[in-house]
């Protein structure tokens, strides 16, 4: 392990607490599904004593539910009514409404603070699904939001919400005399909130959760002597050098226990894919050829990697035991296919995949078997890093439009996609989190 | 694989095999204007009027002032008109043992980053090959790979991408 070296730990400056940009989710380019669940989201009734909160709730869970296009929801405009309470539900209105559920709710006041009350009501039953309530400090209104949203989607669809996330991306915002200021940065799932882990001159790239959404590893080129990998403790703000190799240290990303990190290092002479005991500090080799080799990706349970290669060529994805093996090619169609991204249950890859000058993201769904079926979920033609929901409902992407890079959110079957504005420079390299318990 | 493919895939293998070891040299002495005994220079020597020694010939001789060479699409292999080029800053490395430079290889936006990464590091070996086979020696010279991070140039076109897919060399000292 000679170049390892030992854990420094280095304090970062945090350069306040968040961002004052506004941004979020905007630009739905929305094509409609017929499959879609139809559900209203009456806004909830104001009934505290202090001066309303600007959060809209019912907005923020009807952009949730809509932006999978699992779910379809109509504008405040053209809801029937406006109950906020149970009794006030009058089911055949609804159900002329063509409405399958309905959400309705209020914010009281408590000592503390606030305390939201929702009921889900399913209209063609004509009875209640639920009524919970839960408390609110103030501020806390989106991330309350989101949870509901979460507890909607769960009840309704038995899949785990993932409303609660965060994502964190790169930012590059172009300075004068052609210098450029870098930051990785940490948000809501919906781009709000955003705070700024870490910033600098030099680049940042491929940002990467740990399974406990503690830290993030990334790649970034602030050492003059090349680029070096390290893992960022956001909570303590602190972060540690985890390699430093010469030549390429690059695509970490962490094995589903947390226990390991897969990524690629050229100290060889040329990429190769390894595996780090984040425990031992010690290398594991796991490609040995003259190829490309690197964006490792773990498939779910730890046994297995896939990871771009251009062995035969022009890259592709392969596919190798965690303990080191013979890779095999798990891409067939497609001249160009890298950046795997792998769902939850392994079986959805969502990759970049090129064709001529337009590289669009696509996804890959193993289900039956074989070498599975292709669906492009973008339009192209620069669209790269995809990254999966930890439920796989969303994949998030960046793109460029004109010369700048954006960030879209679209549900797996591509049916609608949602800009992640960054008014202030490119953004790219979006890398959803985990679940927060 | 029908047969174009094929021979393009070990084309592509060959050029991978190139990037990590040193047999690219070949291309090399069909350029060379005197002989190819370039690993010999000696402090005093002087190649065509140059005197290597010198370290203002970094700012005035053409061949040193140029530092970039391009490349073709998804491609490593060293294109003939950067030989000269690369040819007189190895060259000079050999004249001068305290010169260091960092060869920085760049790749287009296309694709993706991590990729590209890996790309730059090829076209950076490649270009270190060629120095070595002209005198420079491997601690003279630190690869680095920025792959899309650093374009020269921002538009999504064919004209901006070329000028982007390269290899710069940067001198950290002189001499």
């Amino acid at each position: 392990m000679p170049r390892l070296l030992a854990c420094a730990l280095v304090l970062i400056a945090l350069l306040g607490p968040a961002v004052s940009f506004a941004q979020g989710l905007e630009i739905p380019i929305y094509k409609g599904k017929e499959a879609a669940i139809p559900i209203a989201i009456v806004p909830f009734a104001w009934e505290a004593a202090a001066m309303p909160d600007d959060t809209q709730i019912d907005q923020i869970v009807r952009a949730d539910l809509n932006r999978t296009a699992q779910f379809r929801s109509p504008l405040k405009g053209d809801l029937p009514s406006m109950p906020a309470r149970g009794a006030d539900v009058n089911y055949a209105q609804w159900k002329q409404n063509n409405q399958d559920f309905i959400l309705i709710g209020r914010v009281l006041g408590t000592e503390s603070g606030y305390r939201v009350e929702f009921e889900l009501h399913n209209v063609l039953k004509g009875q209640s699904v639920f009524a919970k309530s839960l408390p609110v400090l103030p501020g806390q209104f989106r991330m309350i939001s989101h949870q509901i949203a979460d507890i909607v989607y769960e009840e309704i669809l038995k899949v785990r919400g993932a409303f609660s996330t965060r994502i964190a991306y790169v930012t590059a915002k172009r300075l004068p005399a052609g210098k450029y200021e870098y930051a990785i940065v940490v948000a809501d799932w919906d781009g709000f909130n955003p705070v700024r882990v870490v910033s600098s001159s030099e680049p940042f790239l491929s940002p990467t959760w740990s399974p406990d959404g503690k830290s993030l590893a990334y790649v970034s080129f602030e050492r003059k002597t090349g680029p070096a990998i390290f893992v960022h403790n956001l909570a303590t703000v602190s972060r540690n050098v985890l390699t430093s190799f010469k030549g390429i240290n690059g695509a970490p990303v962490f094995s589903p226990d947390g226990r390991r990190l897969a990524l690629t290092l050229s100290r060889s002479g040329n990429p190769e894919i390894y595996t780090l005991d984040l425990a031992t500090n010690s290398l594991t080799q796991l490609t040995r050829h003259f190829s490309i080799d690197t964006e490792a990706a773990w498939m779910p349970g730890g046994n297995s990697i896939m990871f771009t290669s251009d062995r035969a060529g022009k890259p592709q994805i392969y596919a190798l035991p965690a303990g080191g093996g013979t890779p095999e090619r798990v891409t067939s169609t497609g001249e160009y296919n890298s950046r795997v991204n792998v769902s939850y249950d392994g079986r959805l890859l969502a990759m970049v995949q090129g064709n001529r000058n337009v590289y669009r993201i696509a996804v890959l769904d193993r289900e039956r078997g074989g070498s599975g079926t292709v669906r492009m979920i973008s339009p192209g033609p620069m669209d790269e890093s995809p990254s999966f929901a930890p439920n796989a409902s969303m994949i998030l992407y960046a793109a460029r439009e004109g010369n700048r890079g954006v960030l879209y959110a679209a549900p797996a079957d591509g049916s609608v996609r949602y800009r992640l504005a960054n008014p202030d420079g490119d953004i790219r390299e979006p890398s959803w989190g985990p679940y927060r318990n | 694989m029908n047969t174009p493919i094929r021979a393009l895939v070990i084309a592509l293998a060959l050029a991978g095999l190139g990037a990590c070891k040193k047999e690219v040299v070949k291309p090399i002495d069909s350029v060379e204007p005197n002989g190819g005994d370039t690993a010999q220079v000696t402090p005093g020597d002087t190649d065509g009027g140059i005197d290597f020694n010198d370290p203002t010939s970094l700012d005035t001789v053409p061949c040193l002032v140029s530092r970039l060479a391009y490349f073709d699409l998804d491609q490593a292999s060293v294109k003939s008109e950067a030989m000269e080029m690369i040819r007189c800053h190895g060259k000079y490395l050999a004249a001068n043992a305290g010169a260091r430079i960092s060869l920085e290889g760049h790749a287009d936006e296309r694709g993706s980053r991590e990729y590209n990464l890996g790309l730059g590091e090829r076209r950076s070996n490649a270009v270190r090959d060629l120095l070595l086979a002209n005198g420079g020696s491997s601690e003279q010279i630190n690869v680095l790979s920025y792959g899309e991070e650093r374009p020269i140039c921002t538009e999504s076109d064919d004209g901006c991408w070329s000028q982007n897919r390269r290899a710069e060399i940067r001198y950290t000292a002189k001499q």
